[in-house]
């Protein structure tokens, strides 16, 4: 590889190669426990129903929100219907676990026998009384994180489309507050939104863990920008409205689908954005998100200059050294940016899938980033092979991988330094605060062996790595 | 289509990638979807395997789908060929890809052309049998390529080895504490003056299999992997084998004794009884354990067995012949094994549960509540909610079945840690005394049916923070025997009074 010379702008490949990732099914795992009253149905094989208790550690405890529906001989060979057979299961769950909905995930051979779960929801919905989202999440499409992305697209059909007609029922029900509130009018009681500036309705999508969304909400507010709502919202039954006009802006790079439904379905403005991970990304993220509204930023910079100050500890350890991205989670674009940010290069960023159009404004930053930080810019390699990606492992030796589980230990035992790129899927990544996360996960490969240096240990298989 | 939450065993392609993967220098290539290749997960970070999975997916995407494979997988095929020159390159379909109904058996043999390694289509019915069948199913194939193999090539070896020899059969990468087994296997053979003439599949190479038949008998501790290669070899060179499981004082002596039988009868003249006896009086602490003060407060206690059916029915007959525990119930998942399993457990225990479904079993623990469980992984959460002791005994595995220290469950060190396992299980000797004070003895009627029934029971506040006051170990039982009397005389709520009143109706 060829990266001496600084190329003057990114370098696209795809291998379409031999690569490892997880399936897109095991967005489960995180989505049922956001979306506290729902229920995941996973319409498919065997193969699916053990990825998901083994490789994804999902299993069930007390009360499990999520099962298989197993794919029996019958099924597939369509001697059973279809209709009645999820019309069964789907009776049997809300029996026992009443949900407020049933998410359906399509599988693998649920597109190979061409079974039509978009066809059959509606009527089953109507008929058991519990809306059904339906959502091809399969592996022969997609890879891991896009399993988010399919949700995310499906839910986005269940939004309601204009705001409860607030004035009769509400008074009714505030009936008391009313009375305390006597005399006051009614733009003091609905306190807070004085602090907004007033701008059209702004609706975040994305899963991300609670604390995490109220933190980028209050990052938002303190700028006078409301958010009305989050997709998805921690219940169903809380999904916001999107009506035509609103604005929309993702805050996973993952999740093109769900932008296109927004913009193309439900008639909304998309605002492109770098996504708010690393200080960086979250101050450009905000400035963005600003500068539709018209709004000027206050206090962003010294923010974010502070952020950078309380992460010097870490940034020293990783300041001067490469990191090497095999690719698995289709975060790994605005990692390699904020790492780069802090004083590391990178040689090379695999990724499963890049959407150029949806990941635009976070690749420009990329670009900016790498000229600002006078270093060469990585080539982009989508669906990498995992195989050649070893070879150019050997030759560069970076000074971290960050690599999906398969080769972790394989790679630690011929001494190159690893990262789990699922950690940074299910940490708090997002945000000015947790950026302390990201770098406490990425230095630790390089703080435990810099613990361990001394007692040599470091190429620990026999015959010469075939690395 | 059926509801599952839970799966014992894994699919089809699981078994055959766990034998391909096992031998030396052999590839698997999966014809199958991106998301599929988690096998390489599972072996990276279970075992902590410090190389490269030998497996490769051959991706099925949205194009193969359209158009179907085409050179795609006679591609892979030749390029690891090439890459990584192994012995013999598997591929093997998962049950998803198998719907697409191609002809790989023609993909195999195109791609054998242009190969300078075997190539070999992974023989299973990937949509009926699971992933233990397949594993046995697998291993025998390949042993019959490389014999049959041999044979054309006039390349088979006559005779037998000198000495009396085994071949051990059945070791494999994600099995449960097959390192382990393998090793004081060896050992055990090593103390009966026999040579190992291979272990196969685990780090063999598929050039020695021709050599399998120099053995003087094969040995197969498990029943889920190796029985099809054993019947193979006894068809084919009349090679007698020993499957009798030596978990257990009592069962490893009796497949000595096989051994024996079976090496005296090809004009060997051994005899291991002194070695039998000096093992289980004095070298092993099993045999002790069972005569010890800390067994005998075990005799009578209620335990429930759930396994595949190698681990359930050795751990059955450990648990009522050899310390005096009673079995009410002994289960296991391999249906398709289920007339061994109950002719073996039959003596044993009261009842025999032969069921995938989890629920199933869940259900009939906590209608038994026995005093300590030995299960899997599933069971162990099943215990936990229930407040019962469980020892794992048996797959799925799990990332504590690969302990970095010593822990076997054959042979004579394996009797030890079984009496480990059993005696942590079990709440014992003080403790003991505690649940009798609190009146924990075995209770027959049962609480409620079903696990999953939550505790619709209220505590007030002064009896919850007496209940706390109860030692840990104890509390489970206690709040359960509580709630159990406050449900017979329907009270809705436990109040202090009634927490004593129930402690004084469960003593008396
Ligand atoms: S890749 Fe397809 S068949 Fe495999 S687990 Fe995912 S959805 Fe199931
Ligand atoms: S404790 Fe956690 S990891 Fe272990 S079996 Fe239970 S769920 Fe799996």
């Amino acid at each position: 590889m060829t990266v001496a010379e600084t190329p003057s702008a990114l370098n696209f490949e795809c291998e379409t190669g031999n690569y490892h990732t997880f399936c897109p099914i095991s967005c489960v795992a995180w989505l049922y426990q956001k979306i506290e009253d729902s229920f995941f149905l996973v319409i498919g094989t065997k193969t699916c129903g053990y990825f998901l208790q083994n490789a994804m550690g999902v299993m069930i405890f007390a009360e499990p929100r999520y099962a298989m529906a197993e794919l029996e001989e019958g099924d597939i060979s369509a001697k059973l219907n279809d209709y009645e057979e999820l019309k069964r299961l789907c009776q049997q769950i809300k029996r026992d676990r009443n949900p407020s909905v049933i998410v359906w995930i399509g599988t693998c051979t649920t597109e190979i026998i061409k079974m039509d779960l978009e066809g059959l929801a509606p009527r089953l919905e109507a008929e058991i009384g519990i809306p059904i989202v339906t959502a091809r999440a399969n592996g022969l499409d997609y890879a891991f994180t896009q399993g988010e992305d399919t949700v995310l697209a499906a839910m986005a059909h269940k939004c309601p489309k204009e705001a409860p007609k607030e004035e009769a029922e509400k008074t009714e029900r505030n009936a008391i507050s009313k009375l305390m509130n006597f005399g006051r009018k009614k733009e003091d009681i609905t306190a807070g939104d004085a602090e907004y500036v007033d701008h059209p309705p702004l609706v975040l999508f994305g899963s991300l863990p609670d604390p995490v969304v109220t933190n980028l909400t209050l990052e938002l507010k303190k700028q006078g920008v409301k958010v009305s709502g989050w997709l998805p919202s921690k219940r169903f039954t809380e999904l916001p409205v999107i009506e035509e006009g609103y604005y929309v802006s993702g805050v996973n790079p993952f999740l093109s689908r769900t932008a296109t439904t927004l913009m193309r379905r439900r008639k909304t403005k998309l605002i492109g954005a770098p996504f708010p991970i690393g200080p960086d990304g979250t101050r450009a993220w905000i400035e963005k998100i600003c500068s539709v509204f018209g709004i000027e930023p206050q206090g962003l910079e010294e923010r974010e200059a502070k952020i950078w100050e309380n992460l010097e500890d870490y940034i020293k350890l990783i300041r001067g050294k490469s990191v090497f991205f095999m690719g698995d989670n289709l975060l790994e674009v605005s990692l390699a940016r904020f790492l780069i940010r802090c004083g590391m290069t990178c040689p090379e960023i695999g990724i499963p899938y890049m959407d150029k159009r949806y990941q635009k404004a976070e690749l420009d930053l990329l670009e900016k980033t790498c000229s600002d930080m006078g270093v060469p810019l990585p080539t982009i390699v989508e669906k990498p092979d995992n195989y050649n990606q070893l070879q150019r492992i050997k030759d560069i030796q970076p000074d971290l991988v960050i690599t999906g589980m398969a080769h972790a230990n394989p790679l630690e035992a011929r001494g190159i330094n690893t990262k789990w790129s699922v950690e940074f899927t299910f940490a708090q990544i997002h945000g000015f605060t947790n950026a302390r996360d990201i770098l406490e996960l990425a230095t630790r490969p390089l703080r435990r062996n810099n613990n361990l240096k001394d007692l040599g240990w470091d190429k620990l298989v026999k015959e010469e790595a075939k690395v | 289509m059926k509801l599952a939450y839970w799966m014992y065993a894994g699919p089809a392609h699981i078994g055959t990638l766990r034998i391909a993967s096992s031998f030396k220098n052999v590839h698997a290539i999966m014809h199958a979807p991106l998301g599929d290749d988690y096998f390489n997960v599972m072996r990276s970070m279970l075992e902590r395997e410090r190389d490269f999975t030998p497996v490769t997916a051959s991706v099925v995407d949205r194009k193969v789908l359209a158009r179907g494979s085409q050179e795609k997988v006679i591609d892979n095929i030749t390029r690891k060929d090439q890459e990584e020159n192994p012995d013999l390159i598997v591929l093997t379909p998962t049950c998803t890809s198998s719907i697409l109904q191609e002809d790989l058996q023609n993909f195999v043999d195109r791609a054998q052309l242009e190969s300078k390694g075997d190539v070999l289509l992974a023989d299973v019915n990937h949509y009926r049998v699971n992933e233990l069948q397949a594993g046995d199913r697998t291993l025998s194939q390949i042993v019959e390529f490389y014999i049959n193999k041999a044979r054309k090539k006039g390349e088979l070896p006559q005779g037998k080895t000198e000495k009396p020899s085994v071949n051990i059969i059945g070791i494999s990468t994600l099995g449960f504490h097959n390192n382990h087994d393998c090793t004081e296997l060896k050992r055990l053979m090593a103390d009966l003056g026999i040579e190992v003439n291979a272990v196969i599949p685990d780090k063999a190479s598929v050039h020695d299999l021709k050599n399998l038949s120099r053995a003087w008998f094969n040995l197969v501790p498990y029943r889920e992997l190796g029985p099809m290669t054993a019947e193979y070899l006894a068809k084919e060179f009349e090679m007698p084998y020993v499957d009798i499981t030596p978990m257990g004082v009592v069962e490893t002596a009796r497949c000595i004794r096989k051994i024996q039988e079976v090496l005296n009868a090809q004009g060997a003249n051994v005899d291991y009884e002194d070695y039998i006896e000096n093992q289980t009086l004095h070298v092993s602490q099993a045999a002790w354990f069972s005569r010890s003060i800390d067994c005998q407060n075990l005799t009578g206690k209620k335990a429930v067995v759930f396994g595949d059916s190698t681990h359930a029915a050795a751990m059955t007959k450990i648990l009522a012949r050899e310390m005096g525990i009673h079995v009410v119930l002994a289960g296991t998942y391999c249906k398709y094994d289920k007339d061994w399993f109950r002719e073996q457990v039959g003596e044993y225990c009261d009842e025999i549960l032969v069921s995938e479904d989890h629920g199933e079993i869940g259900d009939a623990i906590a209608r038994i509540e026995p005093a300590a469980i030995f299960g899997t992984q599933m069971e162990r959460h099943v215990g936990k909610r229930l407040d019962i002791p469980c020892g794992v005994i048996a797959a799925p595995i799990h990332i504590q079945d690969f302990p970095v220290g010593y822990k076997p469950f054959l042979g004579y060190e394996g009797t030890n840690q079984m009496a480990d396992l059993v005696y942590n299980s079990f709440t014992l000797g003080m403790e003991d005394h505690l649940l009798e004070i609190f009146g924990g003895h075995d209770t027959k009627e049962v609480i409620t049916k079903g696990i999953s029934a939550g505790s619709d029971l209220n505590w007030t506040k002064e009896a919850q923070t007496e209940l706390n006051k109860v030692p840990g170990f104890v509390r489970g039982k206690v709040k359960r025997n509580t709630e159990k009397f406050a449900r017979e005389r329907e009270f809705s709520e436990i109040s202090l009074e009634v927490m004593y009143a129930a402690k004084e109706a469960v003593g008396a």
